[in-house]
């Protein structure tokens, strides 16, 4: 595989793959904990929350990417305090790319997630609960292993979009190969220059190929979750 | 122990205001559909709270509006038996039943998971899921899971009312030795007065939120003032019988306190306390002891209440030993008859009329 790919083309997928990887996994808690919060609770603001979430899937990547740029860089309002607390750089390094793919793939996760639990029937939540499960241990042995292929879903979902997610990344993080160039940025960067369309095109491939496995997997993840869940 | 309810809900429609003691043993909350049955175990339960009132159970305060006490669902341990099993579909038969285990207080006794499986009969199918098991199967799992949580009571919302008939008679006897081998307490709600007679010891009713009568379950059921609330088909006597003799013509020798009764061959020794019902429409009146009559039931009583209804019928209680029977007659006879208050009657019942499904053990 590496000498089929140049070691720049190389990089650039492994890039590709960590941000998304990191993005998902740290989102994903965060995202199942928004979307039980969307589809149980009722809290003022919620309409609020919801439209934030969802506001990276409707603006402009560019205008998403330009306002982390304002908040996260280093002289931003949260990148300034997170650099200072826990020396936490977002701006134009590999963890900024993982922002913001996470913020980009957050709505689609959610969604997936929200439709799943509220397919759950509540009853069956207030059965365990009244066995004696506090509300916390019936989220763990009743709500998440019913709602596991949606957020299965949700989690492949939202990896493609990172995998995918240019325009706010670009804005945010620049396109640094090694650092912050991911895959769409080479892809990107390789039709720029002249004779970069055959390194272009194997990225697309590589793109395709990650896509596709990565629907395989969710699919045989999922089935194999709901026929647990099924109870057949 | 014994529970305590006095509460008040807004209703739609309607507001519940409901007072009861459940005592030991089966304690039905019987009504139509719509009457606040469901809201009323649900606030037991702890999954709906009242606006105002208070449930106490065996003086541990479970629900008190004015001293600002709702002890959460999960505290309560109340086993709960719901009308659609609510069985966890992503575990086995094993796992739903021993989901409650954990919970159970340190120390606390109670039927351990084989016990519960062998009172059930669910021992075969432990390992399977829910999805693969029959109506009746999942209600009596359902059961179980309750019971194995060890709770101090356990509440049944209609556990029967989405199964048909033949599996119901199969559940049944299953919840009779539940409650005569577990000695929990039970609230069991129902509008199936054949249910109610088999299983409860003590009847409220309940109408449009308010209790119209609370009682032990012989009373309530054999009042014929509850006779619109029961429904005219469904009205008749609980009586407590012994089996006396199995005679060799198949048939069997019921003791009752002003009597002897009939019986096809039932399958309990002789010795054992049950129950007949006795329908109301399944019961003559004659006012001399009727002779040449196939009929092999005759009890000797005295009326104690007449009550008139709509129609052309007459309902009359007959006090038959410490039992009341419930007849009915139509006006013109009871007018041809002279029936009144006090006067000596002869209540004949049809020996096949007494269903055999209606017997229960108590």
């Amino acid at each position: 595989m590496t000498d089929w790919l140049g070691p720049e083309e190389w990089q650039a997928v492994a890039l590709s793959l960590k941000v998304s990887l990191w993005a998902i996994g740290l989102s994903l808690p965060l995202g199942i904990l928004t979307a039980y919060a969307l589809a149980r609770w009722r809290f003022p603001g919620k309409q609020f929350l919801n439209g934030v979430i969802h506001l990276p899937l409707i603006l402009p990547p560019v205008v998403t990417g330009y306002l982390l740029l304002l908040t996260f860089g280093r002289r931003g309002p949260v990148g300034g305090l997170l650099e200072e607390w826990f020396g936490l750089i977002f701006a134009f390094r590999w963890t900024g790319a993982a922002l913001a793919a996470a913020i980009m793939a957050f709505p689609l996760m959610v969604r997936a997630i929200r439709l799943a639990i509220e397919a759950v029937d509540p009853k069956l939540e207030q059965a365990a609960a009244t066995l004696g499960a506090p509300r916390l241990w019936v989220f763990a042995t009743v709500t998440l292993p019913l709602i596991l292929p949606g957020v299965i879903a949700g989690a492949i979902l939202g990896f493609a979009k990172a995998m995918g997610e240019f325009g706010a990344t670009i804005t945010f993080v620049s396109n640094i190969p090694g650092q912050t160039q991911t895959l769409p940025s080479a892809i990107y960067t390789f039709l720029q220059v002249p004779g970069g369309d055959a390194a272009a095109l194997r990225l697309v491939a590589v793109s395709v190929v990650v896509a596709m496995a990565a629907l395989a997997v969710s699919e045989i993840l999922a089935r194999r979750a709901a026929k647990r869940v099924s109870g057949a | 122990m014994s529970l305590e309810v006095d509460i008040n809900h807004p209703l739609a429609g309607f507001e519940l205001r409901v007072a009861f003691e459940a005592p030991g043993g089966v304690t039905a909350l019987f009504g139509q559909s719509g009457a606040g049955k469901t809201t009323v175990i649900n606030a037991i339960a702890g999954l709906l709270r009242p606006q105002a009132g208070r449930i106490a159970l065996s003086g541990e305060t479970l629900f008190d509006a004015n001293a600002r006490i709702n002890l959460p669902v999960h505290r309560r341990r109340l086993g709960y038996v719901f009308q659609d099993g609510r069985l966890f579909p992503h575990l086995s038969v094993r796992q739903n039943l021993t989901y409650g285990q954990r919970f159970a207080p340190r120390g606390s006794s109670g039927p351990a998971l084989e016990e519960v499986a062998d009172l059930l009969g669910l021992s075969s199918l432990l390992d399977r899921r829910p999805g693969a098991l029959s109506g009746g199967e999942k209600q009596r799992v359902a059961c179980g899971r309750a019971l194995l949580s060890r709770p101090r009571m356990l509440l049944m919302d209609e556990p029967l009312a989405a199964l048909d008939a033949a599996r119901k008679e199969e559940i049944l006897p299953y919840l009779e030795r539940l409650r005569d081998q577990s000695g929990l307490p039970i609230l069991y709600v129902s509008h199936s007065v054949a249910e109610v007679a088999r299983l409860a010891t003590t009847v409220v009713v309940l109408e449009a939120g308010r209790v119209a009568r609370a009682g032990p379950a012989e009373q309530v059921l054999s009042d014929p003032a509850m006779v619109r609330q029961l429904g005219l088909r469904e009205a008749g006597a609980v009586l407590p019988a012994e089996i006396a003799r199995h005679h060799a013509d198949g048939l069997t020798e019921l003791a009752v306190s002003g009597g002897t009764l009939f019986l096809p061959r039932m399958d309990q020794p002789e010795g054992t306390r049950t129950r007949v019902r006795i329908l109301a429409h399944d019961v003559m009146l004659a006012t001399e002891p009727p002779r040449n009559i196939s009929a092999l039931n005759i009890l000797r009583g005295e009326i104690v209440a007449l009550r008139e209804g709509g129609g052309p019928g007459v309902m009359a209680q007959v006090q038959c030993g410490s039992d009341r029977l419930l007849a009915r007659v139509t006006r013109r006879s009871a007018d041809a008859l002279g029936l009144g208050t006090g006067k000596q009657v002869y209540a004949v019942i049809k020996t096949v009329s007494i269903a055999r499904t209606d017997v229960g053990a108590g």
